[in-house]
């Protein structure tokens, strides 16, 4: 049974100061307040085949903000 | 000016970062420290301490109890008591400590968010076209002098709302500010006084006039329901004219030295215009122009050095972004490095405010010089200057134009 693994992104808004790096790379997967803080959008789900561009938000932190979370999904 | 001090023979144990060594290159010092102290002494401004790797210099941004931002330029003078209490200080809000800098930070944050700041690009990429256009036909000109030093202060002389034709006179300010710290302290205070005259002119006639732009936005910002002193409005309007101008005027002449030396680099952005995002801050990781300082609040043990209340302690996020520790090859400049927390905008909660306006600027000004001046090199190496102090970037940077003119 092969499980299907999926993977979110969470900005911890306490990290984050606010210098949009994610926003930047990646401007479908992040949301910004009014005052400039990160969010990510809905869930935080990366779409298939983008995990590469998430990685790069990530690894742009300087406030080491946003974790990557992976789930394995059993598939039936 | 570094004639004022003597030359320093051991940077562990008497450093001075507006020494003609440092100047010119800080690196190999900081690598040096960075094996030798990690935290490097001198008794030179009545005092100060110098963190080297990227672990201490987090350690100290993230630290509010044991530091203060009351000054963030090392001078020979320290704030006394006619300078506005901590924890406003002069410039609010880069001078001020929580509470109360959480407080004025998010009053300013709106204006500096990725919308209002692309709202200057056009503006900023004409102004770009327009010097290089007056350079149309020379072979051999400064692009420190002639380019990248005009962008940066009229695109923050427009966001402020300050004529244009006042845009030069404002160079001579910064310069004072962040270079000439070791003028004596009285002649620092008269010209302190002529910036704050400006400034006052500047507030009475928007008062007058009220307008699109950050100084009337300033004038009608309220904290608590209570318009602002007019101390604090002035402290800001300074604080962000001298961090706007000097900061991206170094961070592009800084780049377009890299560029000139790099055939490589230069060809890989024009072939993969898609590569300029992670370039631009590549960039700005290598020779990140800013470092910022404390004041130490208590007398306390910092990894083994006796901090005293009053100490000055330098933050170089610029050392911070070449520790291997932090960053695999540091020195090398990848412009598609992917793993890259660097600092050049700080850390913490005084993340530089202007960061997506300095890096609309660099970014347009890389894109519009390369457009039209693909090909170039340095005219003469030894004939590059660096800025002294707390600001690093090239302050004459002749350059050749090769192939045609464009």
């Amino acid at each position: 049974m092969v499980g299907h693994t999926t993977f979110s992104v969470h900005v911890d808004p306490d990290k984050c100061q606010g210098h949009n790096r994610c926003y930047s790379v990646f401007p479908d997967l992040f949301e910004l307040d009014d005052l400039g803080m990160s969010h990510e959008v809905g869930a935080g789900l990366v779409p298939a085949g983008q995990l590469s561009l998430a990685r790069l938000a990530v690894a742009n932190c300087p406030e080491h903000a946003i974790s990557l979370i992976e789930a394995r999904e059993a598939q039936q | 000016m570094t004639d004022r001090h003597p030359r320093v023979q051991d940077f562990a144990t008497d450093f001075d970062h507006t020494d003609a060594a440092w100047v010119a290159d800080p690196y190999p010092i900081w690598d040096d420290l960075r094996q030798r102290c990690p935290v490097a002494h001198s008794d030179r401004y009545g005092g100060a301490w110098l963190p080297v790797t990227h672990e201490l210099v987090s350690e100290v941004a993230y630290d509010h109890e044991h530091f203060t931002s009351r000054s963030v330029v090392v001078s020979e003078r320290r704030p006394g008591p006619d300078d506005l209490p901590a924890p406003i200080g002069v410039s609010p809000p880069i001078s001020s400590d929580p509470p109360f800098h959480g407080v004025v930070r998010r009053m300013l944050l709106p204006a500096f968010t990725p919308k209002p700041i692309a709202a200057l690009e056009p503006f900023t990429r004409e102004l770009c076209r327009e010097l290089l256009e007056q350079t149309s036909g020379k072979k051999t000109f400064d692009a420190a002098l002639e380019y990248a030093q005009h962008i940066p202060v009229r695109v923050i002389v427009k966001f402020l709302g300050f004529p244009q034709e006042d845009a030069d006179q404002f160079r001579g300010i910064i310069r004072l500010v962040l270079e000439e710290v070791d003028l004596p302290p009285e002649e620092r205070e008269e010209r302190f006084a002529a910036v704050d005259e400006y400034m006052d002119a500047q507030i009475e006639d928007h008062r007058a006039r009220p307008r699109d732009d950050l100084t009337s936005f300033l004038l009608e910002a309220e904290i608590g329901g209570q318009k602002l002193p007019v101390e604090h409005v002035r402290g800001t309007m300074v604080l962000l004219m001298i961090a706007g101008i000097d900061t991206s005027w170094s961070a592009i002449g800084a780049s377009l030295w890299h560029l000139a030396q790099h055939p490589e680099d230069r060809r890989r952005l024009a072939a993969e215009p898609g590569l300029m995002d992670t370039a631009v801050e590549e960039l700005l990781r290598a020779y990140a122009p800013v470092t910022m300082a404390r004041l130490v609040t208590t007398d306390f043990d910092f990894h083994g050095h006796p901090f005293k209340e009053g100490d000055w302690l330098l933050l170089p996020f610029p050392a911070a972004n070449r520790d291997p520790a932090a960053f695999e090859n540091p020195d090398l400049v990848q412009l598609d490095r992917v793993r890259n927390r660097h600092a050049a905008f700080g850390l913490g909660r005084h993340r530089c405010l202007g960061s997506n306006l300095a890096r609309m600027e660099l970014r347009v000004a890389l894109e519009e010089w390369l457009a039209r001046y693909p090909d170039f090199e340095l005219s003469d190496p030894a004939a590059v200057t660096w800025s002294a102090g707390q600001v690093r970037g090239p302050r004459r940077l002749p350059v050749t134009i090769l192939g045609g003119d464009g």
